[in-house]
């Protein structure tokens, strides 16, 4: 009789794995104690490991296949016996043919649970008071990560139902207390190296479990768009003297702060992919193209025409582009293919003497940054103090996508484009 | 297309099927000479004679018996009970061999008879003539049970019954004999086993048949009116249940009520309220809800009997029901 090798749950709040590879092929012989393969849960990469000795007879999943915690993924057994397909629901004492052990190797934040805590660690609600939910509104509140304890239901007897999740984020926001950004900005992620230009547009890449639990968590914190914020100031001098000579050349369109920053915007894009991307609810979208958002007020309330291929234009090509865009978003005379399909914005209310501001994100791209105006102040400048031009610069992002580090990282090199501005043509 | 009654989309049927088929042929009470007590078998004595359209006296387990039989040796019978009801004295030719014989004779025997005739209420004909027992046949292993709701379908399932090499319960609506619609010439056969989407809609998913179809489609219009777009799936076939077409439609809509003429102990939207909850659990935003007769014999007073009766404003109570309208 084969014994089931199932989906262990190697942390307490693990609810599915993915089997990231395989370390014993079918036909193979397996000792107690032997790395069957590698189980990728919602925390970490770790170890599942053989209880029973034998031979591997069935590897019931596929490398890749993510498969939730109890279900069968192999059969041990004697070698040539024969395997049934579609084996039973394993039983508990068969679970137990397999024991999670950490992998040394890497890190694991918390440190894996037996399966009786692992069950009481379960959401208290199950246990001591059931939420009345219909079947449907249940499943679509697990998907969209809500909590169901946490909306008052209009069916009777308080059940509810699927009407009743609409606008639900606002109480969730409510409900559950901010986690700390910063725990989670270092996650490791599966990013594509942003190929040359004239390959596919985007390339989707399906979420990962740490990915998915980022975003669960943090739409439960924050509500649809979980955004944060980061700050840096930037000294514009360079960009400034650029500028006057630019001007002085008197040929061309007018290039303006907004048309470098687009330009340094697009630039630092392509060095920073995992910024220049889309969330897509069952994946994100890394585009491999960068197509610029700028925001333009008009009477009606605000438009953002699109820059397309932004990092391939030069300065007088965007400064061209920005002008006639924002004339004809003016007399509201844009297509729509004009203003849609960004993959990152900028928001300049520099014109109007605003400091620093948090620009909201323009769905499903996954940043902006806000420019503030630039100001003389008197700054520390190489030792001394002296009077510099500088601006402000901030940028919101969807933590679902963008995670603190990344963020800094992308910032970093656009305040770093925009102090040298030859780093634009480099 | 020609625009025909229930009743003569029915001999249309008959005629064709028997032209085609020299083994089909008609047996039952004033089916002959009076040609029907609903007037489906007109002018068939005349062409195909007495031998094919075959009067019998008021016997329906010895009719029946002997439809079992020449079915048995290869004819293809087409037995007309006056009513369902009088058929309950046949029920044990229908249940005890005509729904066995091929599973126990090994596969050897079979038994391609059609049993038909109206079945339901009608309007005051009392307790004992006013029943529908769609649910009591469908509970057989070895019975087909079809129940058209509109000429069209009525022509084209009771083809197909003849043709079946099964036995087939073909209850016809009682009160639908005289509804008019489009009916295609010549060969129209709709498979058996087969629901139909009679109207379209992403609310609310409302299962009938026969008769209940008319209701439905009523109910419908006036929650179109009230701003619900209900889904009306016809299930023209009781048996074998066509889960695939309810399922499909409760998938999009998420609400289900089924509604039937029948008594609400175990009839046929018990079993569609059970396929439902079983393979579309996680779909439902709401109970599944029945619409059913009322669970009495029926009374023969007018307003009692109308009381008792499935009507568009039951269905739409239900259907508030399973939106949380209410």
């Amino acid at each position: 009789m084969a014994t089931k090798v199932v989906m262990e749950a190697l942390s307490p709040t693990m609810e599915e794995g993915r089997l990231v590879e395989w370390k014993k092929g079918e036909g193979e012989p397996v000792a107690v104690g032997d790395v069957l393969a590698e189980v990728e849960t919602d925390k970490a990469v770790m170890e599942l490991v053989a209880r029973a000795g034998g031979t591997l007879l069935k590897q019931v999943v596929a490398a890749g296949a993510t498969v939730p915690v109890s279900q069968l993924v192999a059969l041990i057994g004697e070698a040539g016996e024969a395997v049934e397909n579609g084996a039973a629901p394993p039983k508990e004492e068969e679970a137990q043919a397999t024991q999670p052990t950490p992998d040394r190797n890497r890190p694991v934040s918390t440190p894996p649970a037996p399966p009786a805590q692992a069950a009481a660690a379960a959401p208290a609600r199950e246990v001591t008071g059931r939420v009345k939910a219909s079947p449907l509104a249940r499943r679509l509140a697990a998907e969209r990560g809500i909590e169901l304890g946490a909306i008052r239901g209009s069916g009777p007897e308080g059940r509810v139902v699927v009407r009743d999740l609409e606008g639900a984020s606002a109480q969730r926001a409510a409900v559950a207390p901010a986690p700390a950004p910063a725990a989670r900005a270092a996650a490791p992620s599966p990013r594509p190296v942003m190929p040359a230009p004239g390959g596919p547009p985007y390339t989707d890449v399906p979420l990962s479990q740490i990915r998915k639990t980022i975003a669960k968590r943090l739409v439960q914190s924050i509500g649809p768009i979980p955004t944060f914020y980061l700050t840096t100031e930037v000294d514009m001098e360079r960009a400034w003297d650029a500028r006057e000579a630019l001007k002085a050349l008197g040929e061309g369109p007018k290039v303006s702060f907004n048309d470098i920053i687009l330009k340094a915007v697009a630039t630092a894009l392509r060095q920073h992919p995992a910024c220049n991307a889309w969330w897509q609810d069952d994946r994100i979208r890394y585009w491999n193209e960068v197509h610029v958002s700028m925001a333009v007020a008009i009477e009606e309330g605000l438009i953002t025409p699109v820059i397309r291929h932004t990092d391939l234009k030069s300065l007088r090509e965007i400064a061209a582009e920005s002008q006639d865009l924002a004339a004809r978003a003016r007399e509201r005379r844009l297509t729509p293919e004009e203003y849609t399909g960004g993959t990152f914005s900028v928001s300049n209310l520099g014109m109007l003497d605003i400091d620093e501001f948090t620009a909201v994100i323009n769905p499903p791209e996954a940043g902006i940054v806000a420019i503030g105006r630039i100001v003389e102040k008197p700054v520390a400048h190489e030792g001394q103090m002296a009077i510099r031009r500088r601006m402000r610069l901030t940028m919101s992002c969807d933590h679902r996508v963008i995670d603190g580090a990344t963020g800094a990282q992308f910032l970093k090199t656009l305040k770093t484009m925009l102090e040298n501005p030859l780093a634009l043509v480099w | 297309m020609p625009t025909l009654t229930y009743r003569d989309a029915l001999n249309q049927a008959l005629r064709e099927e028997m032209q085609r088929d020299p083994d089909v042929f008609l047996m039952g009470e004033e089916v002959g000479v009076y040609q029907g007590a609903y007037k489906v078998s007109r002018g068939l004595l005349d062409e195909f004679g007495p031998m094919r359209v075959v009067d019998t006296p008021i016997t329906e387990l010895g009719f029946a018996g002997v439809g079992v039989g020449a079915a048995m040796v290869g004819l293809r019978p087409v037995i007309e009970f006056m009513t369902w009801n009088f058929a309950l004295l046949a029920i044990d030719q229908l249940v005890n061999s005509a729904a066995k014989m091929r599973y126990m004779s090994g596969g050897q025997i079979g038994v391609p008879a059609v049993f038909r005739g109206p079945g339901g209420s009608a309007l005051q004909l009392g307790a004992q003539h006013s029943q529908a027992f769609e649910s009591w046949y469908a509970h057989i292993p070895g019975l087909k049970v079809v129940m058209p709701a509109t000429p069209a379908d009525a022509k084209g399932l009771l083809k197909s019954a003849i043709r079946d090499d099964d036995p087939v319960v073909f209850i016809e609506g009682e009160m639908l004999y005289n509804l008019k619609g489009e009916v295609p010439e010549g060969e129209h056969v709709i498979p058996l086993g087969k629901a139909d989407v009679k109207r379209p809609g992403k609310d609310v998913t409302i299962v009938c048949h026969s008769k209940t179809v008319a209701v439905a489609l009523k109910a419908a219009e006036q929650l179109a009116a009230d701003g619900v777009d209900a889904e009306v799936i016809d299930l023209r076939t009781i048996r074998p249940l066509d889960q695939e077409a309810v399922l499909g439609s409760v998938v999009r809509t998420h609400r289900c009520v089924v509604a039937e003429e029948g008594w609400p102990f175990a009839g046929v939207g018990a079993q569609v309220a059970d396929t439902i909850q079983r393979e579309a659990f996680d779909e439902l935003d709401a109970p599944v809800l029945r619409v059913t007769g009322a669970d009495v014999p029926m009374p023969y007073n007018k307003q009692l009997e109308k009381a008792a009766k499935v009507d568009p404003a039951r269905v739409i109570a239900a259907v508030d029901s399973v939106l949380y309208r209410d």
